[in-house]
């Protein structure tokens, strides 16, 4: 089983960024995922900055994927969609059906990313014979679910699940962190950059509910499905989502869990999708 | 170029007020998750849609079966048997979001006309564009997250009809794109067809005041005289940074009515209301006010401008009493 680093769903100052995935080129990590899938207005790196970190990662050795926007809205998020497609060095992830189209139509081979809806086999096969060579399981599926989807997957087709962080569950048009501080979406001060793991959303009884993450709002607790990847059967590449502090101690417990040693690690932790149960149940599995 | 207008029924006696106070299109759904309003009590079964179909096609409306969950390869057949049954049953077109159950449809029942649904989360052309080239499909029901000048960008540049949501409950999540309630509850729109569902609702009076808690988390607490909302996940009262407000969304409804000169305008095809969960009255009320609005404005577009009654009426049967232009128009953009 390989191990990736999911797309940074959060949004960094250029240099913590470039200084991360400078320390992710020693991580002992197969690919990464690279590039802005929340919101257009994110610039700390332009499009030619991801490539020139894309060419760091696959010099150290990495396969290098460059994941597309999420929510296109305007011409001008088509328009780097576009220069994405034809980057002519690096796989694309397709997080919409106007990327499939694009990667379609030029005959490339791209991965389908987590937000395309995948959760029967029929689907599947037809994104493979547009060209998908892997593709990532919705978050919110099964293990049921996706014994299901496997049953008739085509064979050259890799299978990727989303086995660590905070769970991207939903995107709108608008900003919930400009909300907060009540600023319009196009005047946001860019806010983001201040909450580099989002920003804590609780209830009124002060218990940690969700994490607003601009237009995207995400799980509060880490989706951990360390201790359940190495038994998946299918599962082909486990993905690891970045997070500020503490990623290569992640990364290491990945390992670990792949070899078959304690996966360990303290946190807030969730895997109630993978069994079948609401997504914030922690179900209690053998290590 | 005439505008549509579709209005949602979730059972026979909504689908004759719909086609009673001026529908062009009913849309429904089956019995089970199948549909995105898998609500208990609502809905069609063969009787019920059978006299449905007949009522609407001998009044000149048509009848549009929603099928716009996503199918798992365990349940796959009672979908692909519900793409046959509608066609048996000679309905209009089919609503649908999983590209696989399109492809089923297209080989299965091609003369069956297909539309997008909004779970299907297409918001550019290219999207759509994908959707015509490889199922055929008709029409396109856009996400309620565009502003006007976008969903003209979207209308130029592809020649599938497009239909908006006019009025009714709001998703501020792009729709398809959404798990929290499956987070929160295990019940998922985009496989069960239900959010924030009533079997994981409590309301409760407690001495802070009313709160309303799904699966047990509190999803807001309301003074006395403040009028407590369903807790849908979205629209409760959470702490953010040590400020208590509505994070995510306030419980507005839509109403998109002094808009509707420039939504013909922009060649949009069809307006939807929202509300198969909705009553009878409000379904006749709702149709009504925009069927005339409709017929005035395609009469003289220049001149429309929205009636007071009209706003009134409309916003009599608002959730949360109050509307908003959502994101056609972006006061908090």
């Amino acid at each position: 089983m390989k191990i990736s680093l999911g797309p940074n769903l959060f949004y960094w100052p250029k240099q913590t960024t470039l200084d991360f995935y400078a320390a992710v080129a020693q991580m002992p990590v197969d690919i990464v995922y690279l590039g802005e899938t929340v919101c257009s207005r994110r610039h700390e790196l332009r499009a030619e900055d991801w490539l020139d970190v894309a060419r760091q990662l696959a010099d150290a050795g990495k396969e290098v994927v460059l994941a597309s926007q999420a929510l296109i809205e305007s011409e001008s998020d088509l328009k780097a969609l576009r220069r994405l497609v034809d980057n002519g060095e690096f796989r694309v992830e397709a997080n919409e059906m106007g990327a499939v189209r694009l990667l379609a139509e030029k005959k490339l081979p791209w991965v389908a990313g987590m937000s395309l809806n995948v959760f029967n086999g029929h689907t599947l096969n037809l994104l493979a014979q547009m060209g998908a060579t892997r593709w990532v399981m919705p978050p919110e599926a099964s293990r049921e679910t996706l014994a299901g989807i496997l049953a008739d997957k085509p064979a050259a087709l890799e299978t990727e699940v989303f086995a660590y962080g905070r769970l991207p569950l939903a995107w709108s048009a608008r900003c919930f962190t400009a909300r907060r501080f009540n600023l319009q979406k196009d005047t946001c001060e860019f806010k983001c950059i201040d909450f580099p793991d989002g920003m804590l959303l609780k209830t009124r009884e002060h218990q940690d509910f969700l994490v607003i993450n601009g237009i995207q709002t995400m799980s509060a607790k880490t989706y951990n499905l360390l201790r359940e990847m190495p038994q998946a059967a299918g599962v082909e590449v486990l993905r690891l989502s970045p997070q500020a502090q503490g990623m290569a101690e992640v990364v290491a417990a990945a390992r670990r869990a792949l070899a078959g040693a304690s996966t360990d690690l303290a946190g807030d932790y969730c895997n109630g999708f993978w069994h079948g149960q609401p997504g914030l149940e922690l179900v209690e599995t053998a290590s | 170029m005439s505008i549509e207008l579709v209005c949602p029924a979730g059972g026979l006696p909504a689908l004759k007020a719909a086609v009673d106070n001026g529908a062009n299109c009913v849309y429904a759904g089956f019995k089970d998750d199948t549909n995105a309003r898998n609500f208990s009590g609502l809905n069609f079964d063969d009787a019920s849609l059978r006299e449905g179909i007949r009522y609407a096609h001998s009044h000149g409306a048509k009848v549009l079966i929603a099928l716009n969950t996503y199918p798992q390869t365990e349940n796959w057949q009672r979908w692909t048997a519900a793409v046959d049954k509608a066609a048996d049953f000679g309905v209009d077109a089919i609503i649908l979001a999983d590209i696989g159950l399109m492809d089923y449809a297209q080989r299965a029942q091609p003369n069956l006309r297909l539309h997008l649904s909004v779970q299907g989360s297409a918001t550019s052309y290219e999207a759509i564009n994908f959707y015509r080239e490889r199922f055929n499909i008709q029409r396109a029901v856009l996400p309620r997250v565009l502003s006007l000048a976008q969903v003209e960008q979207v209308v130029k540049n592809t020649p599938v009809e497009i239909e908006v949501f006019g009025f009714g409950g709001l998703c501020v999540m792009v729709e398809g794109r959404c798990a929290l309630s499956a987070y929160a509850t295990g019940t998922s729109p985009n496989c069960n067809g239900a959010c924030s569902p009533g079997k994981a609702v409590r309301w409760e009076q407690t001495p802070q005041g009313m709160e309303t808690r799904l699966a047990g988390i509190l999803i807001d607490r309301f003074a006395d005289g403040e009028r407590a909302g369903y807790p849908t996940l979205c629209k409760g009262r959470f702490e953010v940074d040590d400020a208590t407000y509505y994070a995510i969304e306030e419980p507005t409804s839509l109403n998109t009515l002094e808009l509707l000169p420039q939504l013909m305008d922009i060649g949009i095809r069809a307006i939807k209301i929202e509300g198969r969960q909705r009553s009878p009255a409000y379904v006749a009320q709702v149709t009504k006010v925009w069927r005339e609005a409709i017929d005035l404005c395609q009469k003289d577009a220049a001149r429309f401008a929205p009636k007071a009654a009209w706003m009134a009426e409309l916003n009599k049967v608002s959730e949360g009493q109050s509307h908003t232009l959502g994101a056609y128009n972006r006061p908090w953009k």
